[in-house]
C-alpha cells in the first residue's frame, strides 16, 4: 500500500526576500504542476502547511511563503542548499487553455498574487497566446508589495495593461491608491464575450471584486476564484476544507464563480 | 450456520479467537464518568463476554479502533521518516448495525473520498471482523430506523444474547474456533423496527442557502458551548488534525501525529493568518447537520447519520439533534 502521507526531500535552490516577511523559494523539484496547484509543505517535528506554488520551469518549483505561522517561521530560517519536504503537487489549478486566444482580466491581492504568478509569467513569455491580459494588483501598503521587478517587466509587455494599488495614501508613494474594486469599473473591456476573469485574494476581497465584474454584465462562468482554507491532509480526508459536498483541497482550489457563489462555510 | 452456546462455552471460544484477534466490545469504565461515582461505556479490548456492558448504549462509538483518537503516523530521527510497525493481530468488534453502518461511511471518507487511499485506516480496516449484537429495542435517542440503519447483513457473526448465546456465524474463518462448542440452531437476529425517537429527513432537493440564513439556527448559537463533545461521540465524525511533536528528552527526534478534531470546536476552520470562518457557533451547528443529512448525500449518494443518537447524550447544553433534523424538515419539506 503506497503511502500518500510521506513527503519527499527537496533541495533549496535560491530564497529571494520579497518583503520583510515574504520569501520567495526555488525548489529543485522533477515534477511538472498546474498553474494555481498547490503542496504541502512539511518540516519534521514542526508540522505541515499548505502552500501554493507561485512559479514553475523545468527542474523547479517557486514558493513564496509569508512568515505567519509555526511552519512558516521554520522556513524562514532556511538557506540555500537546505531543504524542505513537500508532497503533493494537490488540487485541480487553473486550466490555462480556458485562456488562450482570450481578453484575460487577473485581479489579486496581496498573497493572491502568488497563486496566479506562474499564468502571468506563461503569458508574459508567450504573448502571442493572448489577446490582452489585464492585471489588477492590490496590496495593503508599498513595503507588502510582492514580485516587484517582475511586476515592473510585465508593465512592458505590450499586450499586458499592468494597474498596482496601495490601500492607502502613502508618503512617496506617487501610484494608485485604493482598493482594486474601484479600479474595475474603468477597465476596457471591448468585448465581453471574448474575456475571462481570475480574482484571487482574500474572501471579502474576491466576494466584492466579483460582484463589481458582474456590474459590467460579464457572465459568473467567465469568473474564476481560488480559495485558501486549513488544510492537514490534502487528500480528502482530514475535513478541514470541505464547503457543503466540495473538497477544496479535490475539487478547488480553483473554482467557477457560479460554483463558489453558492459555497458558504 | 447458527449455534447455540453458554457463557462459559463462548468464553473458551473467546480464548481461542485472541490467538489471532484482539477482541474489543463496549466495557465499563467505572469512576470515569464526567461527574462522581459516575462511569463511562466505551471500547476496550476484553477477555470475557460478562466484560461486555449489553445493557447500555456505549457513550463512544467503536470508530476509535479504526480511527484512534491519537495516531501516530510517522517517527522523526533527525530528517527519516519512518512509519510504525503494522499491529499483527486482526480485530474483531462487537457492535450494532448502526455503528456497523457507521463504518460504512468512514470507509466513504478514508477509501474513497478523492483518488488516494489513507493507508493508516485501511490497514486497520482490513483487519477487521463484525460481531453483531442483535439490538431489537434501542436506547433513549436512538433513531436508526428513521435513518436506515437499524439492520444490516455486513458481519461475520450475529449474537443474540439470553439466558445463552445464540450465534449466527457467515465466516468460514471463524468455524476452527467454534468446533466442539454449542448445539446447532435455527437462528437469524432480529432488528429493531421503531425508536422511541423518530425523525423526519428533508427533503434534499428543497435544500439551498437560504436554509443557511434561516432563524432556526440562532438558538444554537445561543446554546452551543463548542465544546465538541457531539463530535467526538458521533460514529461518523471522521475529521483530524496534523500534528507535529519532538520528544522532550531529545528534541531531535518526534512524531508526526494525527488527532481527532471536531467543526464545533474553535480552530476547526482557522488559518495561519488570522482568517477563519463559523466564529458563531450557530453556523457550526448548521454545517454539521447540513453534512450529517444534506451534503454528504449530495456527493455519495446516502446520508452520513446512522441515528445513533449519541451526540444528544453527550451534549452538555441538551441540544437534540433529531429535533433539530425535524426543525430543517419543517422548513424545506419532507424526503418523499
Amino acid at each position: 500500500m503506497k503511502n500518500p502521507y510521506i513527503p519527499k526531500k527537496y533541495e533549496i535552490i535560491d530564497i529571494q526576500h520579497q518583503t520583510k516577511i515574504d520569501y520567495t523559494y526555488r525548489l529543485a523539484y522533477d515534477i511538472t504542476p498546474q498553474n494555481g496547484q498547490f503542496v504541502e509543505v512539511s518540516i519534521p517535528k514542526i508540522g505541515e502547511a499548505p502552500i501554493s506554488i507561485s512559479d514553475f520551469g523545468p527542474g523547479y518549483i517557486d514558493m513564496t511563503i509569508r512568515r505567519v505561522g509555526k511552519v512558516t517561521d521554520y522556513l524562514h530560517n532556511l538557506r540555500v542548499g537546505d531543504s524542505m519536504f513537500l508532497r503533493g503537487p494537490y488540487g485541480n489549478g487553473f486550466s490555462l487553455d480556458q485562456y488562450k486566444g482570450k481578453h484575460l482580466i487577473i485581479t489579486a491581492g496581496g498573497t493572491g498574487l502568488a497563486p496566479v504568478k506562474s499564468i502571468i509569467n506563461h503569458f508574459h513569455r508567450n504573448p502571442q497566446e493572448i489577446e490582452k491580459l489585464d492585471l489588477l494588483i492590490g496590496f495593503k501598503s508599498s513595503k507588502d508589495i510582492l514580485f516587484a521587478e517582475e511586476i515592473e517587466a510585465w508593465k512592458k509587455n505590450e499586450k499586458f495593461n499592468v494597474i498596482l494599488t496601495i490601500d492607502r495614501e502613502e508618503e512617496g508613494w506617487s501610484g494608485n491608491v485604493g482598493l482594486v474594486t474601484q479600479y474595475v469599473p474603468a477597465l476596457h473591456i471591448p468585448d465581453t464575450d471574448n474575456l475571462e476573469i481570475i480574482i484571487v485574494g482574500p474572501p471579502m476581497m474576491m466576494k466584492f471584486t466579483g460582484l463589481e465584474y458582474l456590474k459590467r454584465n460579464i457572465r459568473e462562468d467567465q469568473i474564476w476564484v481560488s480559495f485558501e482554507r486549513k488544510m492537514s491532509c490534502g487528500i480528502g480526508k482530514c475535513g478541514h476544507c470541505k464547503i457543503d459536498e466540495i473538497y477544496v483541497c479535490l475539487e478547488g482550489p480553483v473554482f467557477n464563480y457560479a460554483k463558489a457563489k453558492q459555497l458558504m462555510d | 450456520m447458527a449455534l447455540q452456546l453458554s457463557y462459559e462455552a463462548f468464553n473458551k471460544v473467546l480464548q481461542e479467537l485472541k490467538n489471532e484477534y484482539k477482541i474489543y466490545a463496549p466495557i465499563r469504565l467505572q469512576g470515569t464518568g464526567r461527574f462522581s461515582d459516575t462511569d463511562v461505556v466505551r471500547y476496550g479490548e476484553i477477555n470475557r463476554i460478562e466484560e461486555m456492558v449489553i445493557d447500555e448504549k456505549a457513550h463512544f462509538s467503536p470508530k476509535e479502533i479504526l480511527f484512534p483518537i491519537t495516531q501516530t503516523l510517522f517517527y522523526y530521527t533527525s530528517e527519516e521518516y519512518q512509519e510504525p510497525k503494522e499491529e499483527d493481530k486482526k480485530i474483531i468488534i462487537f457492535l450494532r448495525p448502526c455503528d456497523i453502518h457507521g463504518v460504512m461511511r468512514l470507509d466513504q471518507v478514508f477509501l474513497k473520498n478523492g483518488s488516494l487511499q489513507d493507508v493508516y485506516y485501511e490497514r486497520l480496516r482490513e483487519k477487521v471482523k463484525f460481531f453483531m449484537i442483535e439490538c431489537t429495542e434501542g436506547f433513549d435517542n436512538c433513531f436508526c430506523v428513521s435513518m436506515g440503519t437499524n439492520q444490516t447483513e455486513s458481519y461475520s457473526a450475529a449474537i443474540r444474547f439470553g439466558e445463552e448465546l445464540i450465534i449466527d456465524f457467515k465466516d468460514e474463518e471463524l468455524s476452527p474456533a467454534f468446533e466442539g462448542f454449542g448445539k446447532t440452531v435455527d437462528f437469524s437476529p432480529e432488528f429493531i423496527q421503531k425508536n422511541k425517537v423518530e425523525v423526519r429527513l428533508p427533503d434534499t432537493e428543497n435544500i439551498d442557502n437560504s436554509l443557511f440564513e434561516q432563524d432556526m439556527w440562532k438558538e444554537y448559537s445561543q446554546r452551543c458551548i463548542a465544546c465538541g463533545r457531539c463530535n467526538f461521540v458521533c460514529m461518523t465524525c471522521s475529521c483530524w488534525t496534523m500534528q507535529d511533536i519532538a520528544y522532550e528528552d531529545n528534541p531531535n527526534n518526534g512524531e508526526r501525529r494525527r488527532v481527532w478534531a471536531g467543526c464545533h470546536v474553535d480552530g476547526f476552520t482557522d488559518m495561519a493568518g488570522g482568517h477563519g470562518f463559523r466564529k458563531n457557533y450557530g453556523d457550526r451547528m448548521r454545517y454539521k447537520t447540513m453534512h450529517k443529512i444534506y451534503d454528504f448525500k449530495k456527493r455519495n449518494g446516502y446520508h452520513m447519520c446512522v441515528g445513533c443518537g449519541r451526540c444528544d447524550d453527550a451534549c452538555p447544553e441538551y441540544i437534540s439533534f433529531s429535533n433539530c433534523i425535524n426543525k430543517v424538515t419543517q422548513i424545506v419539506g419532507e424526503e418523499q
